[in-house]
């Protein structure tokens, strides 16, 4: 069967319209079960967060909050907004730039008792850096005195 | 669907995208970088522990009504050391007012370098969480900011301040609004 | 004196530019044959003050002038002379400089070398060239001069940031931007064939050797860029589906595609629209790619400090470009017609599903990253896509086009009879599910269903790769560059399949807290962590472990990771210790001091990740010999004479 111009259009009509919803359905699929927001400790205090439910935390880490028993890899701080403050749990190594009073971003679930476990800690390559959605809600929480 | 629509598709999600970028670069300043407050805009209030007299406070609010420097540096900075000299000389010639905020730095290694290099600064205060540096929008010590009697940033300095750039650039400012 | 002088070469450069683009444009309209002759001088002149600017900033670096603002930034007293270099291209302004000078590169190379090519074509390549180099000059002229002094200048730099101090990484940038900039010579052929209105299959063919080549610069520059965060960033993955990988990853999609078309409009003067959409769409995704990472509108890793106003700048320059392009392209996309027709076994329906696969792989890439920017423009809150998203969506279109790759390499073209090629299909697949299987139940453990799928597929494309030229040489046929390349450039492909699906797949990593003297199991090595001391490098001072690796009671590798602290910066940066062999990568990485001579240690053991390195290397050379095939230098006729459609086909050749 050779192909007329107009029934190659039909194939690659056909084609490209099968790829694309195939592909894009799955591409939604998992991007669905797979994509993950951001969240302050204001909101996390605040139960915006499902139960169960990956998601990502950020604030600065709180001074004088990290905790690690000698020897241990298991690390305890907390991540502070400077209005709420959410307890985080992490077994692994920690980024280079990461230190008490510096911007972090945390990917974790909370567990019943209200600690957020983290399994991926993320700091930038950057010490002037800090993550946006942490700059944004550390604006939106800055003490204001004076006028 | 006639013909030619076919080959203007391209050119329609493109005018899309564009419409998307544009929101997103609005948006923009909000991510990444911090913006700084824009120059006659008021400085954002600050309330934080005394470098140098360990249980007091330095605030904001105590320098309401004055026009007052705010510079913010740190030991870990080179350009700092630099600009050192001319903070001393300025302190040496003027009556505003320095306030120092020693930013994302150890409050030990802060005190070596003063004690080392001399205070220029009428106070200092330790920001060693860095929350009124974000709140400047400090990108890189040292900065320096110019604020008058009603709170309101008039000269914003990045990078060294020299005595040329305080008599040239700053102090016009204050002695403008005095007379 | 030397940096003014760098800044007026650039004006000069500018201006150029200007009668580059003005002549190139309007020249051929006006008649007067004297404005095009014009054009070469300007192209000429345009290359020699870039370079000179380029050199202005070496030389600035080199000899430590923190007057300037840049190299005060980017580099220190302490850094050595190497990196100092490799500074200039460290942010934003330099890097800018950079993509100038390859694009001033690449147009003397077109210039010269496209000499036989009808004037007035040439001419409107040529402006169209010159059109690019003038936004870009603009660019950086008004919002990133990397020549601006600095008053009063200060003692000493701020210092390169320390994790761009490194081999690959300095020369990554160079690489990719001769990739990127590369594409601008299909975009200028496509668009001044569509200004032409000559849109027959010449142009394809003039341009299939420039898209071969800024292809395989794309290739080496991600390659290295993947390589270096291998090592250096201490992760230890090798793509993290960053914002920034994806922007040069999406161009190098399309142009894989667009090579893949452009044999096809070339041979036999189908999808000539299409090839046209992708010439375009290959370029602009570089462009796009670019403002992504400069404009701060996507946040990532590894981008610059971002700054809106060049986020403007650049947007409108991308309306300008590729809005016009497009605009083009609706006007006279529809004057094409193609009338031959073509068997659904044949080469073309192969060409034309890798195609669809690979632009549906780069949009659904696309739209992974532009969904967080979407979220935030409508006030959805700020949300994250990950390898969760990307690794399944991506395998859903790569996946069947690996396994028509190997078909398709069989396929006639036009009337392709699968019957009588059914002997090598059949024959290579068979072989490589047997070896894929051997592989991968006897060398490890079996735990992933795609490990042995995945190295079939390679395997198959490799032997499939192997037997036209194998069957070319038995019959005493030549080789020519083209096919050669081809075949290279698909063993490459095989090599990086193969690599990629075994260390996804077989990969073991661990992070653990060691004490020292004892020791970590990782499955067949056992890590043991001897001792830390003290050292110092030329602008930094470290702390460095020594781990042994044993396997079987041997020592494997004697792994030194490094915890190193740069005096400038005062940023503390993890040096990974890797130890390659072809068949494996044993890496060791430190994190912190746990206390009680404990340390975290990041362990782990990658499988034959060198293929990936290797493959993409080889992918690169067959380009290269690909890209310089005589068959494709233009005959000194074409001046007059058109090219007969598909007349050049002599056998299955792509």
């Amino acid at each position: 069967m050779t192909m007329t111009p107009r029934r190659r259009r039909l194939y690659w009509v056909l084609g490209i319209l099968a790829g694309v919803a195939l592909a894009g359905t799955l591409a939604l699929q998992a991007f669905r079960s797979n994509v993950t927001f951001f969240f302050d400790p204001t909101q996390v205090s605040a139960g915006a967060v499902k139960s169960g439910q990956r998601f990502r935390l950020g604030g600065m880490v709180e001074k004088g909050s990290l905790v690690r028993q000698a020897g241990q890899l298991e690390v305890r701080f907390a991540v502070t907004d400077f209005k709420s403050t959410v307890k985080v749990r992490y077994t692994g190594v920690l980024p280079d730039l990461f230190r008490e009073g510096a911007g972090v971003v945390a990917h974790g679930r909370l567990n019943t008792d209200g600690e957020f476990i983290a399994d991926e800690v993320l700091a930038k390559h950057d010490e002037k850096y800090m993550p946006p959605e942490v700059a944004r809600s550390l604006k939106k929480g800055e003490p204001r005195s004076g006028n | 669907m006639s013909k030619i629509n076919r080959f203007v598709l391209p050119l329609a999600g493109f005018a899309l995208l564009v419409v998307l970028l544009a929101v997103g670069l609005k948006q923009a300043p909000e991510k990444g970088i911090i913006i700084s407050p824009l120059v006659g805009k008021p400085a954002p209030g600050f309330e934080l522990p005394d470098l140098l007299q360990p249980g007091n406070k330095v605030a904001s609010s105590q320098y309401q009504g004055q026009w007052y420097l705010v510079n913010v540096w740190g030991s870990w900075c080179v350009a700092c050391r630099v600009e050192h000299e001319a903070l001393l000389q300025i302190k040496a010639q003027s009556r505003v007012p320095i306030i120092g905020i020693d930013w994302n730095d150890a409050d030990d290694a802060g005190l070596e370098w003063l004690s080392k290099l001399g205070n220029p600064y009428t106070r200092v205060a330790s920001d060693s969480e860095g929350r009124t540096a974000i709140a400047y929008g400090v990108t890189a010590a040292p900065e320096s900011f110019l604020i008058n009697p009603d709170g309101v940033i008039v000269k914003k300095q990045t990078g060294v301040m020299t005595p040329e750039s305080w008599q040239r650039d700053f102090l016009p400012l204050v002695a403008g609004a005095a007379r | 004196m030397i940096p003014e002088i760098g800044h007026f070469a650039l004006i000069l450069a500018l201006l150029l530019a200007l009668v580059q683009a003005g002549f190139g444009l309007l020249g051929p309209r006006s008649g007067q044959p004297r404005y095009v002759e014009a054009i070469p001088f300007a192209v000429a002149g345009q290359f020699v003050f870039t370079a000179l600017a380029m050199g202005c900033l070496v030389t600035s670096f080199v000899q430590y002038d923190f007057s300037v603002k840049y190299v005060a930034e980017n580099s220190n007293s302490a850094l050595p002379l190497f990196y100092r270099i490799s500074a200039l291209w460290g942010a934003h302004e330099g890097s800018l400089l950079l993509w100038i000078f390859v694009l001033s590169v690449w147009t003397v190379a077109v210039t010269i070398k496209s000499r036989s090519l009808p004037q007035s074509f040439m001419a409107r390549v040529l402006g169209i060239l010159g059109l690019l180099s003038v936004g870009f000059l603009l660019f950086t002229l008004a919002t990133s001069n990397p020549f601006l002094r600095l008053d009063p200048a200060v003692p000493d730099g701020r210092d390169l940031n320390p994790v761009l101090q490194d081999f690959a990484l300095a020369i990554h940038p160079p690489m990719l931007y001769t990739g990127y900039v590369g594409l601008s010579v299909a975009f200028a052929f496509a668009c001044a064939a569509m200004i032409e209105g000559k849109l027959d299959q010449t142009w394809a063919r003039w341009t299939r050797p420039w898209t071969t080549l800024a292809w395989s610069f794309l290739t080496a520059g991600i390659a290295l860029g993947s390589w270096w965060a291998y090592y250096e960033l201490g992760w230890g993955g090798f793509w993290f589906w960053d914002p920034v990988e994806n922007a040069s990853f999406m161009p190098w999609l399309v142009s894989t595609a667009l090579i893949h078309s452009l044999a096809v409009t070339d041979k036999r003067g189908l999808f000539k629209s299409w090839t046209l959409l992708l010439a375009i769409c290959g370029f602009s995704l570089s462009l796009l790619g670019t403002f992504l990472v400069r404009s701060g509108v996507l946040v990532s890793v590894h981008s610059f400090a971002a700054d809106p106003t060049r986020g403007i700048f650049i947007l409108a320059f991308l309306v300008l470009v590729i809005g016009g392009a497009l605009a083009l392209y609706a006007w006279r996309a529809p004057l094409l017609k193609s009338q031959a027709g073509f068997e659904i076994t044949s080469r073309e329906s192969f060409l034309l599903f890798n195609n669809i696969l690979l632009v549906i792989a780069a949009a659904v890439i696309f739209g992974g990253t532009m969904a967080p920017m979407v979220s935030d423009a409508l006030g959805q809150g700020a949300l994250s896509v990950g390898p969760q998203y990307f690794n399944p969506s991506f395998l859903l279109p790569v996946l069947p086009l690996l396994a028509l790759l190997s078909v398709g390499m069989h396929a006639g073209w036009k009337r392709g009879n699968l019957a009588r090629v059914r002997r090598p299909v059949l024959g290579t697949l068979a072989l490589a599910v047997a070896l894929s299987v051997a592989v991968c139940f006897g060398a490890y453990d079996f735990d992933a269903v795609l490990m042995p799928v995945g190295v079939a597929l390679g395997i198959w494309i490799a032997l499939s790769a192997l037997v036209d030229p194998i069957d070319r040489l038995r019959r005493g046929l030549s080789l020519p560059a083209g096919i050669l390349g081809m075949s290279v450039a698909h063993i490459g492909l095989a090599l990086l399949t193969i690599g990629i699906t075994v260390v996804q797949s077989a990969t073991k990593e661990l992070d653990t807290a060691v004490a020292i003297g004892s020791s970590a199991k990782l499955g067949a090595y056992q890590f043991r962590f001897d001792s830390t001391k003290a050292m110092e490098g030329p602008n930094y001072s470290a702390l460095q472990a020594q781990v042994t690796v044993l396997h079987g009671g041997k020592v494997a590798a004697v792994l030194a990771p490094q915890k190193r602290s740069y005096w400038v910066q005062q940023s503390p940066m993890t040096e990974a210790a890797i130890s390659a062999r072809w068949d494996r990568d044993l890496f060791a990485a430190m994190g912190e001091d746990l206390g009680n001579k404990t340390w975290s240690l990041r362990l782990q053991v990658r499988p034959l990740i060198q293929f990936v390195w290797f493959g993409a290397l080889i992918m690169m050379i067959g380009g290269i010999i690909s890209g310089l095939d005589r068959r494709y230098r233009v005959p000194k006729e074409a001046r007059d004479v058109e090219l007969v459609a598909g007349a050049a086909a002599a056998g299955p050749a792509a």
